[in-house]
């Protein structure tokens, strides 16, 4: 047992940190810290300053521009990029089809895509989740039938992340009808200028446009496009979903919301109240980040460690706890949220409201929290 | 960083758990222990003298092990899986803390010494009746007279005070501060009694009792008397942990063996989640654990302190729903006595409100709350 880094892992952190706060623009950190969101362009320009530096896609074969670090090295890296307001790697290229092509996808398909999606100069977008299926993942009913060499694509996927972004869309597809529904599954790569693809933005509670509905009319896809073998969909889709250990709660970036909260509440940091609020929060992200700390440290042999399950439970509640104290501060300045830019009121108060509503689905997304209690009632507890 | 024990720490662990595993194999073995005086087992106590654990923190020219708070912390997190009533974290790792931080050179090999030996129990008298929490005494005053000193005033609850044969005691000096004195128990008018979890404590008064000064007469203490109760909750958190862990594990044996309605009841799912929470307090509790637990080793004071709040607020929060959610999901077997479960939540309240509860920590950090940017777990 001991508490300090090596003297390796804590040059590294320097390293990390002087990168994150020296080489990123600091307009764009700025927006990060303040909460502001980022245009396409600023998270284009941030991930390809990372890119630039191999700090990207650190977790990919080093073939493909990885770097072989230790998890505890990642979880460094993670944190220190959160710390400084660094937006992290777009999740659909860097943490979801840059490992599933790099684990499955043929060499044509890793020579093609892998480069540019670390760069993002192809962004990425998921097309998993359909309206009959949500948690139950394995009940989607997009089909894609064999045509010549082709697929033709027919179906609706949802909630549809920064889809009017995407330049393509990694898409899972029922392509045998006729087996155990998690075995007629294919991933297929599909670019979203084909002819048939049609995204439709879904307005949310915030206010905000962040996810979209993709509908999917005889779009004809190409069969090298698939990944790995017909029915494969599955293992991918838990691979993609599984494996991994760093970040899995977004430690970094809620201990920077609290202290950017702390400052810029200031006038009402004399409430021993809030105090009491703020010290309960910290200490409880005290907890979440040292276990996070424990998961990266001890995982063996590349499955992850079942307190994973732990920190995406806590971790989006403490996330959200730290909006609802955001929103209890702002008061009655919360209620400028769609004002215009010359409110006299506050940004960060304006923004409170809907930042506390659109974080109402971090219990949702990568897995509901009641999934997480599932997964923890049954795998580590054998309940 | 590291936060896995090495072997020696392993082998520590198997010897104490398997030295506590005989001597209370079952929950009936500690409702013996507690139903007679002195509320311990004192063939235990012996047994844990030989092994080196009862001198494990103290240095080896004082008869000890000079062990570090990583190891006192596994035995500590062993005695609560089994919820031993031995005073452990009273004796050795309080009272005898007291001796080690300000007694002079004799009275560490003469006390820790004997303690180590498991020839002589220590408790620490350092609260008043109603007081709370603080390293400063205010309910028993020093008095120097021509021959010496003596004490006067009432100290309770005093933790393991019952069949102690020494006290250290904290008291108010004449000229101000905090010094800590030893007293033969049989100087005072000792009162046993049990707390709720049946461990025992006293109520001790001094009436111009025979004291000798801990270190240097007069000295104000108050600095390393704060400094040995932050590692005493620390410690004590560990003890919390190894209770938590036994309820945990015996709320999921539960759910799996019990059956109602013709299924066992892991089959309901309003149970199941609940337990699947008592796991997350329990992983979350485990972490500033074990990180306070190796804070100590950095040797910082006030580091020591801000862990002492830190884990005392995880763990008193943690205690408070794995201790009242083991008793519920058991349903009425859960509020018996002669079940370890409900038991371990009466534990979970003492070691609390005795070591400083989750509001005090809180109020505590509350306070320096607007100090720091961020909290740094790793300097």
């Amino acid at each position: 047992m001991q508490l300090e880094l090596s003297p390796a892992d804590a040059e590294f952190r320097t390293r990390m940190r002087d990168f994150f706060t020296t080489k990123v623009p600091q307009e764009i950190r700025d927006a990060v810290l303040e909460g502001r969101h980022l245009t396409r362009d600023q998270i284009v320009e941030s991930q390809r300053a990372l890119n630039a530096e191999g700090l990207a896609v650190p977790h990919w074969p080093t073939e493909w521009g990885g770097q072989d670090w230790t998890d505890l090295q990642r979880h460094l890296w993670h944190e220190e990029m959160q710390r400084a307001g660094v937006p992290i790697p777009l999740a659909f290229n860097a943490s979801m089809i840059g490992p599933v092509l790099a684990q499955f996808g043929s060499q044509e398909q890793k020579e093609r895509f892998l480069p540019a999606t670390a760069n993002l100069d192809i962004w990425w977008s998921q097309g998993f989740s359909e309206p009959d299926a949500g948690s139950d993942l394995a009940s989607l009913r997009t089909t894609a039938v064999r045509d010549g060499d082709d697929w033709v694509v027919n179906g609706q996927k949802t909630w549809t992340t920064l889809g009017q972004h995407g330049d393509w869309i990694f898409t899972l597809v029922r392509t045998d009808p006729e087996v155990k529904k998690q075995a007629g599954i294919s991933m297929l790569l599909i670019d979203m200028t084909s002819p048939g693809v049609e995204v439709r933005p879904i307005e949310l509670i915030d206010g905000g446009h962040e996810v979209n509905e993709v509908w999917f009319s005889d779009v004809r896809v190409p069969g090298d496009l698939l990944v790995g073998e017909p029915g494969q969909g599955w293992t991918i889709a838990k691979f993609l979903l599984g494996n991994e250990r760093v970040g899995v709660a977004p430690v970094g970036a809620t201990k920077r919301a609290l202290a950017t909260l702390k400052k810029t509440a200031a006038a009402q940091m004399d409430d021993p109240l809030v105090r009491a609020r703020v010290a309960e929060l910290e200490n409880e992200l005290l907890a979440l980040e040292l276990t996070a700390l424990r998961v990266v440290a001890h995982s063996a042999g590349g499955e992850p460690h079942p307190a994973s399950s732990v920190l995406k439970l806590k971790g989006t509640e403490l996330q959200q706890a730290v909006s609802e104290l955001a929103l209890d501060l702002a008061g009655p300045a919360s209620l400028a949220a769609r004002a215009d830019d010359d409110s006299p009121q506050e940004g960060w108060a304006r923004r409170s409201a809907p930042t506390y509503l659109n974080l109402r689905k971090a219990s949702i997304y990568g897995g509901s929290n009641e999934i997480q209690r599932q997964i923890i009632s049954r795998t580590i507890l054998g309940l | 960083m590291d936060f896995t024990y090495d072997d020696e720490q392993q082998a520590l662990r198997e010897s104490v758990r398997g030295l506590l595993a005989t001597a209370y194999a079952d929950h009936d073995a500690r409702r013996r222990a507690v139903a007679e005086d002195p509320g311990f087992d004192r063939t235990l106590w012996g047994r844990l003298a030989e092994m080196g654990v009862l001198g494990l923190p103290f240095s080896e020219d004082h008869g000890g092990v000079g062990a570090g708070p990583v190891e006192i912390g596994i035995v500590c997190r062993e005695l609560g899986r089994v919820l031993a009533p031995e005073p452990y974290l009273a004796s050795v790792v309080h009272a005898g803390g007291l001796v080690a931080a300000v007694g002079t050179p004799e009275q560490k090999a003469d006390l820790l010494g004997r303690l180590s030996a498991g020839e002589i129990v220590l408790a620490a008298a350092d609260t008043s009746p109603g007081g709370r929490w603080a390293a400063q005494a205010d309910g028993v005053r020093a008095s120097e007279s021509g021959d010496g000193w003596t004490l006067s005033g009432v100290a309770d609850p005093v933790v393991g005070g019952a069949f102690a044969d020494h006290l250290v005691v904290t008291a108010a000096l004449p000229d101000g501060g905090t010094g800590a004195f030893v007293v033969d128990a049989s100087a005072a008018t000792v009162t046993g009694y049990a707390a709720a979890d049946l461990t025992r404590a006293a109520s001790v008064r001094f009436d111009d009792s025979a004291a000798t000064p801990l270190g240097q007469p007069g000295r104000d203490l108050t600095a390393s008397i704060a400094t040995i109760s932050d590692l005493t909750r620390i410690l004590g958190a560990n003890q919390a942990l190894g209770v938590m862990e036994s309820q945990v594990r015996a709320t999921t044996d539960y759910l799996k063996t019990r059956k109602q309605f013709g299924v066992t009841l892991n089959t309901f799912q309003a149970l199941t989640f609940r337990a699947a929470d008592m796991y997350v307090s329990l992983e979350l509790a485990t972490s500033v654990v074990d990180w306070a637990t190796m804070t100590i080793a950095g040797g910082d004071r006030d580091a020591v302190a801000d862990a002492a709040d830190r884990v005392g607020l995880q763990v008193s929060r943690a205690g408070r729903h794995i201790g009242q959610e083991a008793i519920q999901l058991h349903g009425g077997i859960g509020m018996t006595a002669e079940y370890a479960v409900g038991v371990g939540t009466a534990h979970l309240e003492v070691l609390d409100q005795w070591l400083g509860n989750g509001p005090h920590h809180l109020r505590r950090l509350s306070e320096r709350v607007t100090d720091h940017d961020l909290v740094e777990a790793l300097s």
